[in-house]
């Protein structure tokens, strides 16, 4: 890995994706520097899921090139951690809680090795961060949203990545839980952890979020979220909705 | 003693061995791979597949002109290798969804085997080869050689199973995530589909073409019934296929012309009804208890909520009201309510229906009230 501090985590370059002739992304340039807590927002459509699958190399693109601290990877298994979106896998598959967070060791473990006393140790410790060890041997079709969604989070720590990408971790949970979320992607970044979420609140991003980059197709804007959320960037990114959208309007009148 | 005296006597025949071992391979195989493909809500996979190999057995047999079985099931093999990749292809490269892929698939391929199974009846060869049996399957025409077969492949699949459970387990799971753990996936999806594959070649000529899928399907979805965890489910599976295979092959072999496919299928059914049915926790009968006993809890909650109110405006908390009025303010079916609280001690009945609070009463209903009232300063606080 690049030990150089001004090398950034993530640095995506004249990246498109395109799902037959309609483009999904177009000609996009994306930054994430090294430590920040950066979203992904954009109107429904707009690629963010795609981005942040691309990046993984889960999606081929048409064209760009994706590279973390600097270098290319053909696998990012040990780079980067992923918390996909809760509805893309089947909650009544017969397993329970502990066995979900050991999956993010299967990487590590290689073909055909099982996990073992180790791994659960570190199964353990992730759980007890997110605040769910009463909760090991629960099948996972008995969790809330939010029990669902640290079960996740905390597959994603056991990976032990220097990257997190996240598909809208707030999905679908209430208040309590979306807190003890932020506060657990804090405890990532004050690591020295990148995490970067697609987020769907405006109204939130600015207290949850250092970095944010708007993205329509096209990237819109990027960089610290003081500089770029502002009515302009909005409406480019949202078109005509914009003018619902009271995130910036309050702040200006602020 | 009789029973018994009957089975000692049908396994001491060789053919009846000879069958009831295959068919145990056979449900233990099939069984076991089931479980994968159910769990991916691929169960129609199953079912084209097994269609798409009726044409590989005709046409190895119009090439070849050699009856033999490894050959019949090679050409089996590959033609339902080839539906299954015609099935992935078609859904990935088209804007054709998975559900009409395998339709077409499983039509076209079988529609295709029928016409050729005809042309080879009406050859005017002496041998008019008997691969009708590949529809519904015969167990009465297995041979100990073909017992060999079916074995050493579905040992095969099973241990590769087994070495690839954690792979295979994040692959029906979550196979996005699997992906970015670096995993091969599509490497694994097309080995794990092929061993599906080798699971319905195993079973063509004991259970046919057109049931196969349910020898993959059924056990798998009964065992889900009886338990939430995949190991579990695998082995309880492997003993609900072993068990109607047996069954339904020692059946169709000891009666004459009764076909062994759809005789398994009748056992496997009575499983998964029985499964669907009692299964302790996703059991029907356990969803209707746990219905009526919520019921229950609510109504007699209720009344006893209801009866305190009514206390507090007598001086004598324990001063007996009339049913009619209890009727004024209960729900539901009110006099089962008031037995089953007087079944708890917790009210009794005096002459003219009229009831009244026991101490015990009196007590449960001011501990559901504060809790009730508890919760509801939890929810106005917050």
């Amino acid at each position: 890995m690049n030990t150089n501090p001004s090398t950034p985590a993530i640095e995506v370059t004249d990246l498109t994706v395109a799902y037959r002739e309609k483009p999904v992304l177009w000609d996009v340039d994306f930054i994430a520097p090294k430590g920040v807590l950066l979203a992904i927002v954009g109107p429904n459509g707009a690629g963010k899921s795609t981005l942040i699958k691309t990046i993984l190399g889960l999606i081929k693109p048409a064209a760009g090139q994706v590279l973390v601290f600097g270098e290319r990877y053909k696998s990012y298994s040990r780079m980067i951690g992923y918390v996909p979106q809760r509805g893309t896998v089947d909650w009544d598959f017969p397993t329970n809680v502990l066995d979900v967070v050991l999956m993010g060791r299967y990487g590590h473990l290689g073909w055909i090795k099982r996990p073992g006393k180790e791994e659960r140790k570190l199964a353990m410790e992730c759980l007890e961060k997110v605040g769910m060890t009463d909760f090991i041997h629960r099948q996972i079709s008995q969790l809330s949203g939010g029990q669902q969604q640290r079960v996740f989070i905390a597959r994603a720590f056991i990976q032990d990545a220097p990257v997190y990408l996240m598909d809208e971790p707030f999905a679908g949970i209430d208040a309590t839980t979306e807190k003890s979320i932020i506060t657990l992607l804090r405890e990532l970044k004050a690591k020295g952890k990148t995490v970067i979420c697609v987020h769907h609140d405006l109204e939130t991003l600015k207290e949850y979020f250092d970095w944010v980059m708007l993205l329509n197709v096209r990237s819109v804007a990027l960089g610290k979220v003081d500089d770029v959320l502002n009515h302009e960037n909005l409406r480019r990114a949202y078109g005509g909705r914009a003018a619902f959208l009271a995130g910036a309007d309050k702040d200006k009148k602020k | 003693m009789i029973a018994v005296d009957f089975l000692l006597n049908i396994f001491s025949d060789h053919t009846v061995r000879v069958v009831a071992l295959g068919a145990m391979i056979l449900g233990v195989t099939a069984g076991c791979l089931g479980s994968f493909a159910v769990l991916r809500q691929q169960s129609l996979l199953g079912d084209a597949i097994s269609h798409a190999t009726l044409p590989g057995v005709a046409l190895a047999f119009l090439i070849t002109q050699n009856k033999s079985p490894i050959v019949l099931l090679m050409g089996a093999a590959l033609s339902g290798w080839l539906g299954m990749a015609l099935v992935m292809a078609i859904t990935k490269m088209t804007r054709i969804k998975l559900d009409t892929a395998l339709g077409m698939i499983l039509s076209v391929f079988f529609g295709f085997g029928l016409v050729l199974l005809t042309i080879i009846q009406k050859l005017p060869t002496a041998t008019k080869a008997g691969l009708n049996k590949f529809l519904f399957g015969n167990a009465a025409t297995l041979l100990e050689s073909d017992v060999i077969t079916m074995s050493v492949l579905g040992l095969l699949a099973i241990f590769l199973v087994a070495l690839f459970w954690k792979e295979f387990k994040i692959l029906v799971f979550d196979y996005d995530f699997a992906q970015s753990l670096g995993l091969r996936v599509h490497f694994l999806d097309v080995f794990l589909t092929t061993l599906i594959v080798i699971t319905i070649v195993i079973g063509l000529q004991m259970v046919g073409v057109v049931l196969m899928s349910a020898m993959l399907v059924a056990p798998a979805a009964a065992a889900r019934q009886w338990t939430d965890h995949l190991g579990k489910m695998v082995f309880l599976s492997a003993v609900f296929g072993a068990g109607a295979g047996v069954a339904g092959a020692v059946t169709s072999s000891l009666v004459i012309h009764l076909p062994t496919g759809p005789t398994v299928v009748i056992y496997i059914s009575f499983i998964v009804l029985v499964s669907l049915l009692f299964a302790p926790n996703r059991g029907l009968l356990w969803d209707w208890i746990r219905a009526q006993r919520g019921r229950r809890e609510i109504q007699t909650t209720a009344m006893l909520k209801n009866m305190l109110l009514f206390s507090e405006s007598q001086t004598n908390p324990f001063h007996p009201h009339d049913i009619a009025a209890l009727r004024a303010i209960g729900k539901g079916a009110l006099n089962k309510t008031m037995l089953e609280l007087k079944k708890r001690g917790l009210v009794e009945s005096f002459a003219g229906n009229r009831w009244a609070l026991t101490q015990e009463g009196l007590k449960m209903a001011k501990h559901l009230m504060e809790k009730y009232e508890g919760h509801l300063n939890a929810y106005s606080s917050s």
